[in-house]
């Protein structure tokens, strides 16, 4: 997975109507940058292959 | 025995005032008023507990002249971090925001387990904002002080917890530790921490973050306190949904019984990627004093560090959601800038993360059935300015918020305990995480002590 640097502007405006987050225009370096990070640290876990039945380790026990 | 309340250790306190040399009023006395005047330069408090904490004292001093028992921690002066419930006291958990909560009605569990043992509860400790923090700055507290270098960082977020039992406040502290928060401070600030099993200890009426990955421990300047707290914590509490149902196993009775037979290794690869020489230093001297010779990789160090980054983000997200939106403006900017992002991280990721996780335990407990403790470097700097914002790492520069924990997250992203054990470097100290496989506790402890006694690792008095 690879993410565009110019698909974020266009990711954090939808997010930011669709998810009702709250913004200004000052705070877009700070926010892009972190979610730049985060989804490089994302793409580095999908990037590695598990088999389909890998339980998420949160386990819920009713 | 005569003591030093101000330098002694928790055992040599409670020891002191159980044979009557000293009382718990004077030991409390000595502790405010060093509060007083010292904490000005360190700014590790947020709250001092004077009121209650003369009570208390008052009550012990009183127990033993009826010829009461006393606990284990009797009369030791100790504070914790202030998102721990204290009862009278809003949760700030570092923000400005939690100011306008009603005060707690009552005390988080922990400090109700070692107040049962004797212990003094004297205030509420500085942290960096809501947790999500590696530098120990505050923007509405102001940052705690390294007691080694009052121009620099605490390490966080439990800074401030660092910073009053490495400055001689008080003996025994209390933090939480997520992704590192309480190894990078003990790192950074040259004490002793336990970071223990995840579920180990109740985090009820405590101020969460990443409630899957969020841990509590204790800060000391011995090995032998950090066991004595330990100890008096331990125990299922049914307020904690994720503490496990584990009676207490006690340490301290078998801290001393050495650590032949024990198989240790170094961690390679990983660990030693991006690390400053005295981080590498402190690690081989560690290393050459256990004669830990084996180097071990553990695998996919890297990636398990970035899914605990993307749980984090997401998770912590989720928890502050409602309070960004109405209160976006009365955030640390760096915190709400990092927690925005957090929630527009699609959730199929997030999954991804909790699945490699699984897989990444599974592959290091394996780790565990050829060798019972793994070394490896706390921070992979000792203590950077108050305000720096960037430091290089193998080669690389990166925001020293986000980094002072690369060897930190890959451990509590499974919740392996570790003892944070302090070698004294000249002039900063800086830590070895002494990782073992989960609930042996016991195991790190013992080595921990091991090292104490040989003088590789001990926590220097800023003043000396």
């Amino acid at each position: 997975m690879t993410t565009k640097p110019d698909a974020l502007d266009g990711l954090i405006e939808a997010a930011v109507q669709a998810l009702d987050l709250p913004f200004e225009p000052a705070w877009q370096p700070a926010i892009k940058a972190n979610l730049a990070v985060t989804l490089r640290q994302a793409a580095l876990v999908s990037e590695f292959p598990l088999p389909d039945d890998t339980e998420p380790a949160p386990v819920f026990q009713a | 025995m005569t003591i030093n309340p101000i330098t002694a250790s928790a055992a040599e306190i409670a020891g002191a005032i159980r044979a009557g040399t000293t009382s718990a009023r004077e030991v409390i006395d000595a502790v405010l008023a060093a509060i007083r005047s010292r904490d000005k330069a360190l700014n590790a408090f947020t709250a001092v507990t004077e009121e209650r904490a003369r009570a208390k004292a008052a009550a012990i001093d009183a127990q033993r002249a009826q010829g009461g028992a006393l606990g284990p921690l009797a009369g030791v002066p100790f504070a914790v971090k202030n998102l721990f419930d204290v009862a009278g006291l809003p949760t700030l958990a570092g923000s400005k925001i939690n100011r306008e909560h009603p005060a707690a009605t009552r005390d988080a569990t922990l400090i109700e387990r070692l107040e049962v043992a004797g212990a003094v509860l004297v205030g509420a400790l500085n942290m960096g904002e809501y947790a999500y923090d590696f530098t120990g700055e505050n923007v509405h507290d102001r940052p705690s002080r390294n007691p080694h270098d009052t121009l620099r960082m605490t390490g966080g977020s439990s800074g401030g917890s660092g910073g009053a039992v490495a400055g001689r406040l008080v003996p025994l502290s209390l933090g939480s530790d997520t992704n590192g928060s309480i190894r990078v401070p003990a790192s950074l600030c040259g004490i002793f921490g336990l970071k223990p099993t995840y579920g180990r200890l109740s985090r009820a009426r405590t101020f969460p973050f990443v409630a899957s990955l969020d841990h509590l421990g204790p800060f000391a300047r011995t090995v032998g306190d950090l066991a004595l707290a330990y100890d008096a914590m331990q125990g299922h509490d049914p307020d904690d949904p994720v503490c496990a149902q584990k009676p207490a196993e006690p340490t301290l009775p078998r801290i001393d019984d050495g650590i032949d037979g024990l198989k240790i290794a170094v961690a390679g690869g990983y660990f030693r990627k991006g690390a400053a020489p005295e981080a590498l230093t402190a690690l081989e001297r560690v290393a050459t004093a256990l004669t830990a010779k084996r180097e071990i990789e553990i695998p996919e160090a890297a990636r398990a560090r970035a899914a605990a980054y993307v749980i984090t983000a997401t998770e912590g997200a989720a928890l502050h959601l409602d309070r960004l939106r109405t209160r976006a403006h009365d955030f640390d900017p760096a915190v709400r800038d990092r927690l925005i992002a957090g929630a527009m991280v699609p959730a199929t990721l997030v999954n991804k993360a909790q699945k490699f996780r699984r897989w990444y335990r599974a592959r290091v407990l394996e780790l565990f059935a050829e060798v019972d403790v793994i070394l490896a470097p706390a921070t992979p700097c000792t203590a950077p300015l108050i305000g720096q914002q960037t430091f290089v790492l193998d080669g690389v520069e990166l925001p020293v918020r986000a980094n002072l924990g690369i060897y930190t997250q890959p451990i509590s992203f499974i919740g392996l305990p570790v003892v944070a054990v302090p070698v004294p470097l000249k002039p900063l100290p800086i830590a070895v995480q002494i990782i073992a496989a989960p609930w042996r506790e016991d195991v790190a402890l013992k080595v921990a002590r091991t090292l104490e006694r040989t003088g590789v690792v001990a926590a220097p008095n800023p003043s000396e």
